[in-house]
């Protein structure tokens, strides 16, 4: 005889009652397991398009508009190429890239075009890993996290999402999809520019931007080309929406007090607004089912109280203490509970991976980690819903066992 | 073994007070074997609680070897009970999802016996009580007088010093009955002390001493030709 077995006879005995329970607490844990499993994904593939938008901060010269910057793309004005290692040495919480950029006007059979020089991505990363420390030194769990897509991190032309690319060489030139169509360039032709040969390695997908009409090389070929001396006309952020809410925007003010630093507000509220309507709903159905699903467990365990009071007055008699009858009940609260995180986690998550890409429109795999939610979710419900029944059996008046004669 | 000094006991039963037991002084010495007998409401099974130590009195005291039960808390009187007193009850009280020999191996559990041991143990018990074959059935499997002898294995399990029964025979017919009185017996020539509430006097009768208890109040029926037991000491 054991504590187990009081527990697990008695819930064989009442077979119907303990499945009640526990189909109770599966259902809600489903229901909490489905809506976070879809959120999350759905969240992620909504950073994920918005990453696609562009950057979401720029660092400009202070007297260059945010207007001057979409309108031109090219303005006179400049800034030290020193603050990109600035930002990339910093203690800055949430960059997720950086674009230094600065352009300079080319013309090609008299076309005007933008020669935008970029600044691969491996050299101040490697300039910040070399003073071990810096933005790129610690992981990044903000923005863009592709769901069951191959990484573009090496190709060229992820550039127009990613707004960075690795690796540049001086005499590479990445062209536009508008630029490559006019001029008639693909990948491997060369081309002349401000007297310098460049080969093209990569045409850039069409963006609808501005960027269609770009050459892109190395911003120190373009610097050198142009004889402006190591400087940019601006500095491109894809910064996490929700550190750029907490402060990202200040702590770059700070670090860079001689540049104008501007949020692309709409991006950054969609994404904040999104991802709190995502928190909220599931927050609200958290609450609901921990009232409504502790309500039904308190219920069930106290009409169980009710029911075994004789069997406890026995225990009682027996020598049972108060502490071992709260077990009794406290460990088939854990019992149900332990069923119903492990059922409503199993559940709700085949219902998301079916159900939410047809929901939601994204793509959506297991999240292995919320089991541990669900788990203690479940439990601890289930304990405290517990609590006070169990605590009422443990003080009932064993004499009632007795019939008085 | 046990003694209770002037216990009185008051409910309130719709906002009236009601006395359950009166100034009750009462000495009970180790080994003996005492029938409470009374009319249905005069405070047996109140008296047979207070002795467990699981109803406390209004006022007074009782002592169990020496110790005062009511200046304990709860759960050392449940252990106190457990180390010492057997209780036997009129609807038995088996725990109806365990099956005979589990029922058994409650109170050894509560007992702390390992799990090992339990088992041979509360086997040899039934096998006393003569329900060797009975020991994986469950309660509602059995007679009720097979449900009776179990139960006292089961009160038998933990070796009580002190046996409390509240009507034992009450459910039983006469056959069964006066076999469940002989195992009481058998018990108390052992050295075990018997207190047996009860209604049947022929059940009564078979005790050492007879105590009757009429609204609370305890009469020494010593020199009774009703109830002719040899008891007239330590009743107030």
């Amino acid at each position: 005889m054991s504590l187990g077995t009081l527990v697990w006879r008695e819930l064989l005995e009442r077979k119907a009652q303990m499945l009640t329970v526990a189909f109770g607490i599966i259902l809600g844990i489903t229901t909490l397991i489905a809506i976070r499993t879809i959120s999350f994904y759905s969240e992620k593939a909504v950073a994920r398009e918005l990453d696609s938008l562009g950057a979401n901060v720029l660092v400009l010269p202070k007297s260059v508009s945010l207007q001057d910057y979409y309108a031109a793309d090219m303005h006179d004005e400049v800034i030290p190429e020193e603050y990109v290692m600035r930002l990339t040495m910093s203690d800055l919480q949430g960059v997720d890239n950086l674009s230094p950029k600065l352009c300079v006007p080319v013309t090609i059979d008299e076309r005007r075009y933008s020669l935008t020089g970029i600044l691969p991505k491996s050299e101040f990363q490697a300039k910040a890993a070399w003073a071990g420390a810096g933005i790129f030194s610690r992981p990044i769990g903000c923005g863009a996290i592709d769901v069951g897509e191959p990484a573009l991190e090496d190709d060229k032309k992820s550039l127009v999402r990613k707004r960075v690319i690795k690796d540049l060489a001086a005499d590479e030139v990445l062209v536009g999809a508008d630029v490559a169509a006019r001029q008639g360039l693909k990948e491997g032709d060369s081309l002349t520019l401000l007297d310098k040969a460049f080969t093209v390695v990569a045409v850039l997908p069409e963006t609808g931007t501005v960027d269609d009409s770009r050459f892109f090389a190395h911003l120190h070929t373009v610097q050198e080309l142009a004889g402006t001396g190591e400087v940019v006309n601006c500095i491109e952020i894809v910064g996490c929406c929700k550190e750029i809410a907490a402060g990202l925007v200040e702590g770059v003010n700070t670090l860079l007090p001689d540049a104008k630093v501007v949020t692309v507000k709409q991006v950054v509220d969609t994404q904040i607004t999104l991802n709190r309507l995502m928190e909220r709903l599931s927050q609200i159905f958290l609450a609901i089912i921990v009232l409504v699903g502790g309500a039904g467990i308190a219920n069930a365990i106290s009409a169980n109280v009710t029911e075994r009071k004789r069997e406890i007055g026995t225990l009682m008699a027996l020598g049972a203490e108060s502490g071992l009858i709260q077990r009794i009940f406290l460990s088939k609260a854990l019992l149900l509970g332990l069923v119903g995180g492990v059922g409503g986690y199993a559940l709700g998550t085949i219902l998301a991976v079916t159900l939410g890409p047809k929901l939601a429109g994204v793509p959506v795999l297991p999240m292995p980690s919320l089991v541990l939610w669900a788990l203690a979710v479940s439990v601890g419900v289930a304990l405290a819903a517990s609590f006070i029944p169990a605590w009422r059996a443990s003080r009932l008046d064993p004499v009632a066992t007795f019939r008085e004669t | 073994m046990l003694r209770m000094e002037n216990v009185t006991k008051t409910y309130q039963l719709r906002r009236q007070p009601v006395t359950g037991l009166d100034q009750a002084t009462l000495e009970i010495d180790k080994g003996d074997f005492v029938s409470l007998v009374g009319p249905s409401g005069s405070g047996k099974s109140t008296l047979l609680l207070m002795l467990g130590g699981m109803l406390s009195p209004t006022s007074g005291r009782v002592l169990l070897d020496g110790h005062s039960l009511y200046e304990r808390s709860a759960n050392e009187r449940a252990r106190l009970r457990q180390r010492y007193i057997g209780f036997v009850f009129q609807t038995f009280n088996l725990v109806p999802y365990l099956t005979a020999i589990e029922n058994v191996q409650v109170p050894l559990y509560l007992g702390r016996v390992p799990r090992a041991e339990q088992r041979d143990r509360a086997a040899a018990m039934l096998e006393r009580v003569g329900l060797a074959n009975r020991l994986d059935h469950k309660p509602t499997e059995l007679s009720v007088g097979q449900q009776q002898r179990v139960a006292l294995a089961r009160m038998l399990a933990n070796d009580p010093a002190v046996i409390l029964a509240d009507e034992p025979t009450g459910n039983l017919d006469p056959e069964t009955a006066a076999q469940v009185i002989g195992f009481l017996e058998e018990f108390n020539a052992e050295g075990r002390t018997i207190v047996m509430v009860t209604h049947d006097p022929r059940a009564a009768q078979r005790a050492k001493r007879v105590i009757r208890l009429v609204e609370g109040r305890l009469k020494d029926d010593g020199g009774s030709d009703v109830l002719p037991a040899a008891a007239k000491r330590g009743v107030a």
